[in-house]
């Protein structure tokens, strides 16, 4: 594979070759499969080119579906989203996605078109300066300015994106820099001097840690998606079966540890299990993996791990110290620093009470609701959807309470199947991310667990599910209410519904209908469990509206300025 | 606390803004910074004054800066043996009277005068920014009628005798 590009490459070297040609040659070096984008003004010569090259480009029906379907993608495949939008509205149509993969360090590349050079900085039609805009919402950015220049900064933009920290790199690209025609250089060799990340971790901490495992009684690692980014799977589970830790995970962390394991304490945070939050709040050794403590997870950090050593392993050193203060810090990847930490392991220290004691917290404080046989509970809506699937589906969310009840009853005992707006929470995330998911891989039932008023942000993407006839599930956990505002609304603003309720909606199923897309709606769990037993099996895209007691809400809950030991609807 | 930091980065467009815009996001209030060439054409300094609350923030500050892909190299100098420099031009009312008391009194600051009028006279002044202040304390009374001043620009000195608070920061 590498032989052919180095001869192709060799073969063009003396010709001329135009901007958006070497746009193309720089995605196929990087073995980009799919783009996903929207086309306009500025960037008609890469259309041109793209058009020409055959490359496979999923036209989404508007620029945030572009880019959240490559990041749907990206967190499945582990391969860096490409995303292609045209100049002005088009780049800023992606801010909201930039925003969510920089947060939740998704490795994309973005290229946007721009004005001519001859025309930047005179406010020329659809000219939007994207470098400035999302300076502070990407790992890097770039503007080229000579078409030459392409192949390294690409080289560059792939090579930053998905090592060390990943997240999103943009590129913007002036129309004429892509007409302008170049040799390509003999070497366009990268030289990033000032970024080497830190992948092996120092053996003094190592050591420390090593230590400090011998000597803890109550020891509890959380990990979030570092570890899934560093695909630290096994070497976790070897971590935590040797020493014998209970592992809690991040809500973006869910799939880093199987789920039924007996050592998992499932999520924690404001909506995680008493059992998981119990065990931060009184353990007296925290290690973090990959993940970094935000104030969702933590609570008030005045109650969090307080007892404890806090050992944190991460690859961006930012984030040791950044919010709890860390006694054995330890800057590498979740992989290498785990199978050092399990090459060097010594004496196990002793955890069975403490296993036994975070059990028993398992088993007397599940997660739990209150059934009722005339309504169709969201909590039962996402057991059943883990029972059909039989847990093996990848699982998109939006944000808010449909969000936290798939984290908490949708299980995942795999890594890689969970796509979640974690940090930055966006509505209409989820539908056009298991697009992109279903294009990573397409074995695998892709289900898009929405609600009601995230749906209708990003619904104009049912569209592509027509047009490339892909096999994704939407299910609207359906209270005709922005849910979690609803909620709190309730608990801490006295019942004042300030614009939460959704009473007037469309019938999703006749919406369905319109893009040529099987819909169903349903309000009992039987008829949940046909309609989806049906999806799951015709392998064509499917709608299934369900209606979902309206004011149920999301337990256990940390109220905000509560520590982590302080949950309310424990026992349901 | 008063922090002085110096960043080595790529002298390319935009390297700036993100800097300051970095430091605009977490919320760090710089004093003050200045921007200049080194002895590589393709690399800059940048020395800033920052006031940061305690030594964490000063550590997420270096560490946050220190991630950027085009800063190349950032120190927290507060702590070190350095040489701190800065440059003020200063021009004073003067009267036929005070002209030559100026002069005298600029003197032990090491002062020169760049140009004169009939009104007023302006100075020039370097050294640390103490210094600075206390001769613009010491005109004030003949009236100012405006300050130009770079910002500090510091350099660690060849030998560093004694450190009193080197952190050891968790980077490499």
């Amino acid at each position: 594979m590498k032989a052919s590009w180095v001869a192709e490459k060799k073969s063009v070297e003396t010709s001329l070759v135009s901007g958006a040609e070497l746009f193309i040659q720089g995605l196929q070096n990087e073995n980009v499969d799919v783009v996903f984008g929207y086309p306009g003004g500025a960037v008609l010569p890469i259309y041109d080119a793209l058009y020409k090259a055959e490359m496979k480009h999923v036209l989404t029906r508007h620029e945030q579906g572009a880019i959240h379907a490559a990041q749907g993608y990206a967190r499945v495949t582990g391969k860096p989203g490409v995303v292609l939008a045209t100049s002005g509205p088009g780049a800023t149509n992606l801010v909201t996605g930039i925003a969510d993969a920089m947060i939740d360090s998704i490795p994309l590349v973005i290229f946007t078109g721009q004005v001519a050079t001859s025309v930047i900085g005179t406010d020329a039609f659809q000219e939007a300066d994207i470098v400035g805009i999302t300076m502070p919402i990407t790992k890097h950015n770039y503007q080229v300015r000579r078409a030459e220049d392409l192949p390294t900064i690409m080289k560059e933009a792939f090579h930053i994106a998905n090592t060390g920290r990943k997240g999103p790199v943009l590129i913007d690209i002036p129309k004429d820099v892509a007409v302008k025609t170049a040799k390509i250089k003999e070497n366009s060799d990268i030289h990033l001097p000032g970024y080497q990340p830190t992948l092996q971790p120092n053996i003094l901490q190592v050591k420390r840690l090593n230590e400090a495992l011998q000597l803890s009684k109550k020891p509890v690692v959380l990990t979030g998606a570092g570890v899934l980014a560093a695909k630290a799977e096994k070497e976790l589970l070897c971590f935590a079966e040797y020493h014998q830790i209970p592992v809690a995970q991040t809500l973006l962390g869910l799939g880093s540890f199987p789920a039924d394991h007996p050592l998992c304490l499932g999520m924690a945070g404001m909506h995680g299990t008493y059992a998981a939050n119990m065990a931060l709040y009184d353990c007296d050794l925290l290690i973090g993996v990959g993940a970094r403590f935000d104030d969702r997870l933590t609570g008030n950090l005045d109650h969090f791990a307080k007892k404890a050593i806090v050992a944190h392993i991460d690859i961006d050193p930012a984030e040791i110290g950044k919010n709890i203060q860390t006694e054995i810090p330890i800057v590498g990847c979740a992989k290498e620093t785990l199978s050092a930490l399990n090459q060097t392991a010594g004496e196990k220290g002793d955890t069975s009470d403490w296993v036994i004691h975070l059990s028993t917290y398992k088993s007397e404080y599940p997660l739990t609701y209150k059934t009722d046989e005339n309504e169709l509970k969201p909590q039962k809506l996402l057991q059943i959807l883990h029972e059909v699937t039989k847990g093996a589906a990848i699982v998109s969310t939006d944000v808010g309470q449909h969000q936290m009840w798939a984290a908490q009853y949708y299980t995942f005992s795999a890594p890689n199947r969970w796509i979640t707006s974690g940090g930055l929470g966006t509505m209409g995330f989820g539908f056009p991310a298991a697009i992109g998911a279903k294009i990573g891989n397409p074995d695998l039932p892709v289900i898009a667990v929405v609600g009601d008023g995230g749906f209708q942000m990003t619904l104009q993407e049912l569209g592509v599910l027509q047009d490339w006839e892909l096999p994704v599930i939407v299910v609207i956990v359906n209270n005709k209410s922005l849910g979690m505002v609803r909620q709190w609304q309730e608990i801490f603003y006295e019942k004042r519904y300030s614009h939460s309720l959704l009473d007037i909606q469309p019938d999703f199923v006749k919406l369905a209908s319109a893009y040529g897309i099987d819909g169903k709606r349903a309000v009992t769990e039987e008829e949940v469990r046909e309609a989806l037993t049906a999806a799951l099996s015709s392998k064509k895209p499917f709608v299934l509206d369900c209606v979902v007691t309206a004011d149920e809400n999301v337990y256990p809950m940390i109220a905000p300025g509560k520590g982590i030991h302080e949950m309310i609807g424990v026992r349901g | 606390m008063r922090r002085i930091i110096s960043a080595t980065v790529l002298n390319e467009s935009g390297v700036l803004n993100r800097l300051t815009g970095l430091l605009t996001k977490r919320q760090f209030n710089i004093e003050n910074i200045t921007v200049g060439h080194t002895e590589d054409p393709a690399v800059s300094k940048v020395t800033l004054t920052v006031w940061v609350e305690d030594d964490r923030k000063a550590e997420q500050l270096v560490k946050q800066l220190h991630k950027q892909i085009n800063i190349l190299k950032v120190r927290d100098l507060t702590n070190m043996a350095l040489v701190s420099r800065e440059l003020a031009l200063i021009k004073v009312l003067t009267t036929p009277d005070t002209r030559s008391e100026i002069k005298m009194l600029i003197e032990p600051f090491r002062a020169t005068v760049l140009d004169v009028s009939l009104e007023n006279v302006t100075l020039e002044v370097t050294g640390d920014s103490e210094k600075i202040d206390a001769l613009i304390e010491l005109l004030r009374p003949y009236g100012i009628k405006e300050i130009s001043r770079t910002g500090v620009t510091a350099i660690p000195r060849g030998t560093q005798k004694k450190v009193l608070e080197l952190h050891p920061y968790s980077i490499m």
